[in-house]
């Protein structure tokens, strides 16, 4: 009943608050309470961990509500609104809007603000912080008239600032007080690799240069003073010295405070006042502030549990730090600084390559105790459970971080106990991850799906490569092999074995098979060597050598239906049809009396041909102007389009004809899947291009590209691969980006899953398609000019070849006797299959025997 | 009506005349690893040609379809030296949902308790003929072997 109905009132709407949101909907609690969150910064929650990609990939792709609302009616989210007042005795929350929120239960999840030094002339305009994307922007805006900029504090936040403002083309400095950079995870050595690592990027470090005052000039920054150091000069200022909780509303509430700030809260995160609780980097847990996301998240869940009457408690929490920044891999774990008594150093460092390794082993060399990692973190995955395990390191630990230990990963997996905390983020244990795989009911097929359903993996992604190893070692000792083979006759991945045909040339299934494979294939691989050789090669499906590869959709270039027969797709390049066209569309429906159907492509559906009646109507249609539609491929389908700025009043750029150049680009281009794309004219998205492998929206400064969704079974929403680019660059990307997959992917493989199976994600086929990480660009590009260049429709070589076209019959000894088992009834005034009844065998009123025309006769 | 229609029609309604061998195409009519559909006493049926040119010959209905397709399906091999136990299969996967059917005997590889009926083929002067339904003991059955009876084809 609605009066039984608790209110719960979030205040922050940051990562944490987000996530405690989230956790309440997942968990039930909204079952109980309608949940009020108020969050102050004008847009949801976004990745502020991954804020400096911002500039690469702007702000819907860091956000972590793009819907810009929670699939929970009870759950009602206001932006851009801050909570000024707290009345614990009426339980309100009073808003900078006026308005005034009753709570039963409220949560703080008011986040940190950065600390700026009060130094004279920190306010002058050109100084700024780095916490929010508006911050950014305004840091973006400032540094368009900027030639140097210099950022105060080198520890991880100021190393973040300082990408920005690189990323920006500003000479950067880094004025660090300590000794080093990254002083509170890094030790000496470590500090000096990465400062190498930073000023071979062109950035000037002043480390143990203490900021005295901002030097003023024409009422602006002009630079900073130091103590004891020349002055630098910079019209750019970003203070990034640490951060400190944002308890104030806590505070004029009379709620305790810790002594160095933020919300003192108990093990259930509860605050001195029973209804009020603080997570994240508000709450002081036992009088400390975390100041990374892992423990904020394990508080939102702490909350949630408490609020369930579960018994979750937050002891304290692992300060790991796994990051790359500017380019450089940095990791700090447990002791960093060996701390403990007796404890022992390992070091590996490579000044040449730049990379710095330090274990912490306790004093009997048997326990790992922390680390330092710079330049080169991928152990760190392997390092840190075993920090929080304690388990027996072996017998050579120092293998563990020379270059060449892979051998002792798999030992050290291994030995980890099941309660080993494998994702810190999202506090998942290797037990945890073995149930996944292991469990009765729906068990998990691969690390994909476990990254899935586990949320292991799914927040910083450091520990990806152990849940993969993890899931691959279970399959193995359960004698399950994860076999990547395509099928019993290529003991290879469709990846390898595109590359084969590639490397070797090969144009024939027959060589391919006696080459590497064995026996004479099936209806898996040989499709896919159709395909592989088709995107390689782009000759005719229906050749002599690929004919009896294809699928019967690609061998008779329709799509078959559920009583035999097959449906007809003319392309409709961008949903744009002429009148007169559209009429012989009508006209040859209706002479060969086809089902005919709008598709969610933006073409049209003809059903019920038969195989012998597929010429005769190919033949009307192309003579009309049209051609194949690849509605039967494994290929591009459609590029759907708004009618863009040509007539909606919103429109900023021609949907329209960039979805007909794509579509014209790349017709006919066989993929692992089929393809969709989409062009929206503006951010109204009415193409729904986001429901696309490739979706285009319009921005008033050119085009966002965004990649890998898809509708059907499993919806997935395009993500942002590149924002405001020109039609050139978009272009570019986008054959990039299709080749790559095309090359790469798995048989039946659509891109949403093909980007979630790669090391690195998104962020992977941004390096290889975006900065050329691998120096593909080029040969993808040439590869998808040699397709543009070859293309030719299908349909019109198959009515001009008779070899083709003989094979579209009913009977081979009587191509004028149509199948009787085909039969139709009549439905909303259309045909519609009749429900078959078994085999049928023809009466003796119909003629048949002897065979005609490429018959038995001599 | 031609002669030869007069003469399948008067085929259909004697039994023992299903015995007889009527010839439906050219075996180079059909493509190798490819199938074709006939109409064979009324009746369609689907026959094959496999890489090592024996020639097959199964009802073109598929049951689990219920649709008149199985000539349109891929034709491929199954198991043999290298791939596990037991001797190389020659078989069709349905175009419709893939099932696959032994091309010797029309069973049904994934369901031990589906066949579908299986011609007997042979291939004389390069003409293939379909022969009566084999009786479905017989397991062993091969194909009619296109080399030896191709001669003058």
């Amino acid at each position: 009943m609605a009066h039984l109905r608790k209110t719960l009132v979030v205040v922050g709407h940051g990562m944490v608050g987000h996530r405690f949101t989230q956790a309440a909907i997942e968990r039930g609690l909204t079952e109980t309470y309608d949940v009020v969150v108020v969050g102050a910064e004008p847009r949801p929650a976004y990745d502020r961990v991954a804020l400096t990609s911002f500039f690469e990939v702007g702000a819907d792709a860091l956000s972590l509500l793009p819907e810009g609302e929670y699939d929970d009616p009870r759950v009602r989210l206001v932006t851009g609104v801050e909570a000024v007042g707290l009345d614990r005795d009426a339980r309100t929350v009073s808003l900078s809007d006026g308005s005034e929120l009753a709570y039963d239960e409220l949560v703080l999840a008011t986040g940190a603000a950065p600390f700026v030094p009060p130094v004279p002339g920190h306010d002058l305009p050109g100084c700024f912080v780095y916490r929010t994307i508006e911050d950014l922007e305004a840091i973006r805006e400032a540094a368009g008239s900027a030639r140097v900029g210099a950022v105060v504090g080198g520890g991880l936040l100021g190393l973040e600032a300082a990408n920005a403002l690189a990323q920006l083309g500003l000479e950067t400095h880094v004025v660090e007080m300590a000794p080093r950079l990254m002083a509170v995870q890094v030790d000496d050595a470590g500090g000096a690799t990465l400062r190498r690592h930073i000023e071979s990027l062109g950035l000037t470090v002043h480390t143990g240069a203490m900021t005295s005052a901002v030097v003023e000039r024409d009422g602006r920054a002009a630079g900073l003073e130091l103590k004891d150091a020349d002055p630098v000069e910079a019209e750019v200022v970003v203070f990034s010295a640490g951060i400190r909780p944002r308890d104030q509303l806590a505070r004029t509430a009379g709620l305790e405070v810790a002594e160095r700030g933020g919300v003192l809260v108990d093990e259930q995160c509860r605050s001195s006042d029973r209804h009020v609780w603080a997570i994240g980097e508000c709450a002081a847990p036992a009088g400390r502030m975390y100041g990374l996301v892992a423990p904020g998240y394990t508080m939102a869940e702490v909350v949630v549990d408490a609020l369930l009457g579960g018994p979750g408690a937050f002891t304290g929490a692992d300060m790991s730090t796994k990051l790359k920044l500017l380019g450089v891999d940095v990791a700090s774990f447990g002791d960093a600084f060996a701390a403990t008594e007796g404890a022992l150093e390992l070091v590996f460092a490579d000044a040449v390559a730049g990379v710095y390794k330090k274990l912490v082993v306790s004093d009997d060399g048997k326990r790992l105790l922390g680390g330092v990692l710079v330049g080169d973190a991928s152990a760190y995955g392997l390092l840190r459970p075993m920090v929080s395990s304690g388990i027996e390191l072996p017998e050579n630990p120092e293998g563990l971080i020379l270059p060449a230990a892979r051998a002792s990963a798999g030992s050290a997996t291994d030995a980890m106990p099941d309660e080993a905390v494998v994702c810190s983020c999202n506090n998942v244990t290797k037990g945890d991850i073995l149930d996944r795989v292991a469990r009765d009911d729906e068990p998990c097929a691969d690390a994909a799906c476990v990254t899935k359903c586990s949320r292991a993996g799914s927040t910083c992604g450091s520990c990806k490569p152990v849940v993969k190893k993890l899931v691959e070692d279970h399959f193995a000792a359960v004698g399950k092999v994860v076999d990547k083979s395509l099928c019993e006759h290529f003991p290879l991945t469709r990846q390898e074995l595109f590359e084969v045909v590639a490397v070797h040339g090969y144009t024939r299934f027959d060589d391919i098979v006696a080459g590497h494979g064995r026996g004479r294939g099936c209806d898996i691989c040989k499709p896919a060597v159709a395909s592989i050789l088709a995107s390689q090669l782009n000759g005719h499906v229906l050749d002599k050598d690929t004919r009896t590869l294809q699928d019967t959709n690609d061998a008779f270039l329709a799509n078959i239906q559920k009583n035999g027969t097959y449906s007809v797709v003319p392309r409709i390049p961008g949903g744009e049809i002429t009148p007169e066209k559209l009429i012989v569309i009508g006209e040859v429906a209706r002479d060969f009396d086809l089902y005919t159907k709008i598709t969610g492509g933006q073409r049209i559906d003809l059903f019920g041909a038969r195989v012998e009646q597929l010429p005769a109507i190919w033949r009307r249609l192309v003579d009309a102007g049209f051609e194949s539609g690849h509605a039967y491929g494994k290929s591009l389908r459609t590029v759907k389009s708004c009618v863009g700025s040509t007539w909606c009043r919103y429109g900023v750029q021609d949907s329209v004809q960039l979805a007909i150049d794509l579509e014209l680009r790349y017709r006919g281009l066989r993929s692992p899947h089929k393809l969709k794309g989409g062009v929206s004219g503006c951010a109204r998205e009415c193409a729904e291009a986001r429901a696309k492998d490739f979706g285009v929206i319009a921005t008033e400064k050119g085009w966002n590209l965004y990649v890998a969704g898809n509708g059907g079974a499993n919806p997935a929403h395009a993500r942002l691969l590149a924002g405001d680019l020109d039609t050139e660059t978009l272009v570019r990307y986008l054959d990039r980006f299709l080749m790559y997959y095309i090359r790469t992917a798995d048989r039946l493989q659509r891109t949403a899953a093909w980007v979630d199976s790669l090391d690195g994600g998104l962020d992977r086929v941004r390096e290889v398609v975006v900065d050329d990480a691998l120096g593909l660009g080029t040969e993808l590009e040439e590869a998808m000019a040699r397709h543009v260049d070859t293309y030719f429709d299908e349909w019109k070589a198959t009515l001009d070849d008779p070899d083709k076209l003989a094979r579209f019959v009913s009977f081979l000894n009587a191509p004028d006797v149509p199948d009787p088992h085909i039969s139709f009834t009549t439905e909303r005034d259309q045909v519609r299959p009749a429900e078959p009844d078994g085999p049928v065998v023809l009466g003796t009123t119909i003629g048949v025997g002897a065979p005609v025309g490429s018959g038995v006769a001599r | 009506m031609s002669a030869g229609e007069a003469t399948a029609v008067d085929l259909l309604g004697a039994p023992e005349d299903a015995r007889t061998w009527e010839p439906v195409c050219r075996l180079h009519d059909l493509e190798v690893e490819g199938g074709a559909a006939v109409l064979v006493r009324g009746e369609a049926v689907a026959v094959f040609r496999t890489h090592d040119d024996r020639v097959f010959a199964l009802s073109n209905y598929d049951p689990y379809a219920r649709a008149s397709v199985l000539s349109r399906g891929i034709v491929g091999t199954k198991g043999g030296a290298g791939n596990g136990a037991g001797e190389e299969r020659p078989f069709v996967a349905s175009p419709m949902h893939k099932q696959a059917f032994d091309l010797r005997t029309g069973q049904c590889l994934d369901d031990a308790t589906v066949r579908v009926p299986a011609y007997a083929v042979r291939v004389a002067d390069g003409t293939v003929l379909v022969g009566p339904l084999r009786e479905h003991t017989d397991g062993a059955a091969q194909g009619a072997s296109a080399e030896a009876a191709d001669e003058g084809g």
